[in-house]
């Protein structure tokens, strides 16, 4: 379209105040990580690292995280199966019902997720606590791979559906049997798209913070509720500065992994 | 032949008799496919969310807290009779609508740029300047906008010399992070669709003299609209859901996540029926916009 040079300039700069916009904020937490004041008062008094290390040592900062890993990989673990079966059910099959399963799998992350909390809540200390199970890190990753599910569902399934089921079929042709086409021919087809879901997946819980509420109980504390809790606290402020920094400079890995996946994804496509 | 290389070729030729037995029975497959997925999602999940509902219709013992399983409507009536409830019900609805507002008016002239100024040879970086604030934190993302409004923080700074004070922590903070925190999700929507659009289209506008405005009233912005729905399913939903940054920067202001999240101690039942709420009105939402056809693009 041919834009007027104002319309066109106008445009430019409207975008750049954008951008700025959404990165000045992200800026701001890596720099204030460094002041030496402890409120947030702008410009700053003065830089240090002082703060960094007093985070270092800090016990329960790396508990929590230690936490957050912990169930991020189990949720991504169940994810991943759970993710991937279904998609090949939805990809690969004609049924009843098919609409209705994916819609079912995109429901937990749809509906606002103090809702979601709240159900597993009560339906966990329904059924488990007679059993003797507390709610804990069983319950906290029980609930994040309730949600992780449809981000690998979605990337496996938008997978199989570019590629056709012919090449299986070729393999079964030249004497295959099921396992052997699916370890020789299928999973190669799908694996980068299942690493980028469970990437995602583990974003995903790494990063989430309501359902944790309702799922952890009182004992487990991951990374985002120790933050929550200690924000309010004066006391706690720098450590807190420094965590949020280090999460925004963390932010930059799956992106870079992403890229490289999806240049991977281009090139295989090519087939 | 050695006896372990016996066991290796039944174990072999078992393998293969399973899967030429799988091989023949798809509905076998699928059913194993299916099992262990639907029993996690259908009856732990579906069923956690049927028994909250349910749950939403008993009562409490206003004594001891405790929940008493005898059918009544007074929650839902309490709902629509309660001032408190209806003003929050309100205000997270304008919240909601007022954050999506705001993102469209924002994402509009960046997908723009991204998607039809900008050098071809910058977009794939534009879009990944796009999806980066997307993988940061939510909590660091609201923590952000909670330094920046804090008192004497980079807000007041920015508005000294204006002879402005910023807005510190309230509900104009909460739209204004809530805003900040979905944008990426309007923007991608519409970054994309206005990508798609073919140069011709444009250019066949131009020919049967259409001035700039004209192709943007009669052309561009068919084509954008439905992408401007999907985004808001993104941001009106996100918004509504809320309670967490409401609770860090937006001082005493209640909205529906809020009342909820009051509730769950003392009265679970009320809690659930809360809850419907934000489910109802986002289902209302999402069937207004598939008018549209904006969810075929989601």
């Amino acid at each position: 379209m041919h834009l007027s040079r104002p319309a066109r300039v106008a445009l430019r700069v409207a975008a750049c105040l954008g951008f700025a916009v959404v990165y000045v904020p992200l800026a701001l937490v890596l720099l204030n990580s460094f002041s030496t004041d402890r409120s947030a008062s702008w410009p700053p008094d003065g830089l240090t690292l002082h703060w960094w290390s007093v985070a270092w040592d800090n016990a329960g900062a790396r508990s929590a995280l230690w936490v957050s890993v912990k169930a991020g990989l189990g949720a991504t673990a169940v994810a991943v199966v759970l993710g991937t079966l279904i998609a090949f059910a939805v990809a690969r099959h004609r049924f009843f019902g098919r609409d209705t399963v994916s819609f079912v799998v995109v429901l937990p992350i749809a509906l606002p997720g103090i809702v979601t909390g709240i159900a597993l809540n009560s339906a966990f200390s329904t059924v488990l606590e007679p059993l003797g199970i507390g709610l804990g890190m069983f319950t906290v990753v029980v609930g994040h791979a309730t949600f992780c599910i449809v981000v690998v569902f979605n990337n496996v399934v938008a997978r199989l559906r570019r590629t056709s089921g012919s090449y299986e079929e070729a393999a079964m042709d030249l004497g295959a049997h099921t396992f052997r086409a699916f370890v020789d021919v299928t999973f190669p087809m799908v694996r980068s798209s299942l690493l980028a879901g469970a990437l995602l997946a583990f974003a995903l819980s790494f990063d989430e913070i309501v359902v944790t509420t309702f799922t952890a109980g009182p004992g487990v504390e991951t990374l985002p509720i120790w933050i929550f809790n200690n924000m309010t606290r004066p006391q706690q402020a720098p450590v807190v500065n420094v965590l949020a920094a280090v999460l925004v400079l963390l932010s930059v890995i799956p992106i870079y992994i992403a890229q490289r996946l999806s240049a991977d994804t281009a090139a295989s496509s090519r087939v | 032949m050695t006896p372990s290389h016996t066991v290796r070729t039944a174990g072999r030729s078992r393998v293969r008799r399973l899967a030429g037995a799988l091989h023949r029975r798809p509905r076998l497959r699928l059913s194993l496919l299916l099992t262990a997925p639907l029993l996690w999602l259908a009856v732990l999940y579906l069923g956690s969310l049927a028994v909250l509902f349910v749950s939403a219709f008993w009562t409490t013992n206003s004594f001891t807290s405790e929940v008493v399983k005898v059918w009544s409507t007074d929650n839902f009536e309490a709902l629509f009779t309660t001032p408190v409830f209806r003003q929050v019900i309100w205000r997270s609805i304008g919240v909601a609508l007022a954050v999506t507002a705001l993102c469209a008016v924002i994402a509009l002239p960046i997908a723009f740029y991204t998607a039809r100024v900008a050098r071809p040879r910058w977009r794939p970086l534009l879009v990944v300047a796009i999806l980066t604030p997307l993988w940061a934190s939510y909590l660091v993302k609201v923590y952000a906008w909670r330094l920046i409004l804090s008192e004497g923080g980079l807000a007041d700074w920015l508005l000294a010399p204006l002879g402005l004070d910023g807005p510190g922590y309230g509900l104009t903070a909460a739209v204004v992070t809530l805003t900040y925190l979905w944008l990426p999700y309007m923007i991608l929507p519409i970054h994309t669709a206005l990508e798609q659009l073919p140069d011709n289209l444009l250019d066949a506008s131009a020919d049967l003299g259409a001035r700039p405005g004209r192709t943007l009233r009669s052309v561009v912005l068919p084509v954008v609209l439905p992408s401007v729905a999907a985004g808001s399913v993104f941001t009106f939903s996100l918004s509504l859901g809320d309670y967490i940054t409401v609770q860090i920067v937006g001082g005493k202001t209640q909205l529906i996540g809020n009342l909820v999240y009051s509730n769950i101690e003392l009265n679970l039942p009320m809690a659930a029926a809360l809850g419907t709420v934000p489910v109802v009105v986002i289902v209302v939402y999402l069937l207004a916009m598939r008018r549209t056809g904006a969810l075929s693009s989601l």
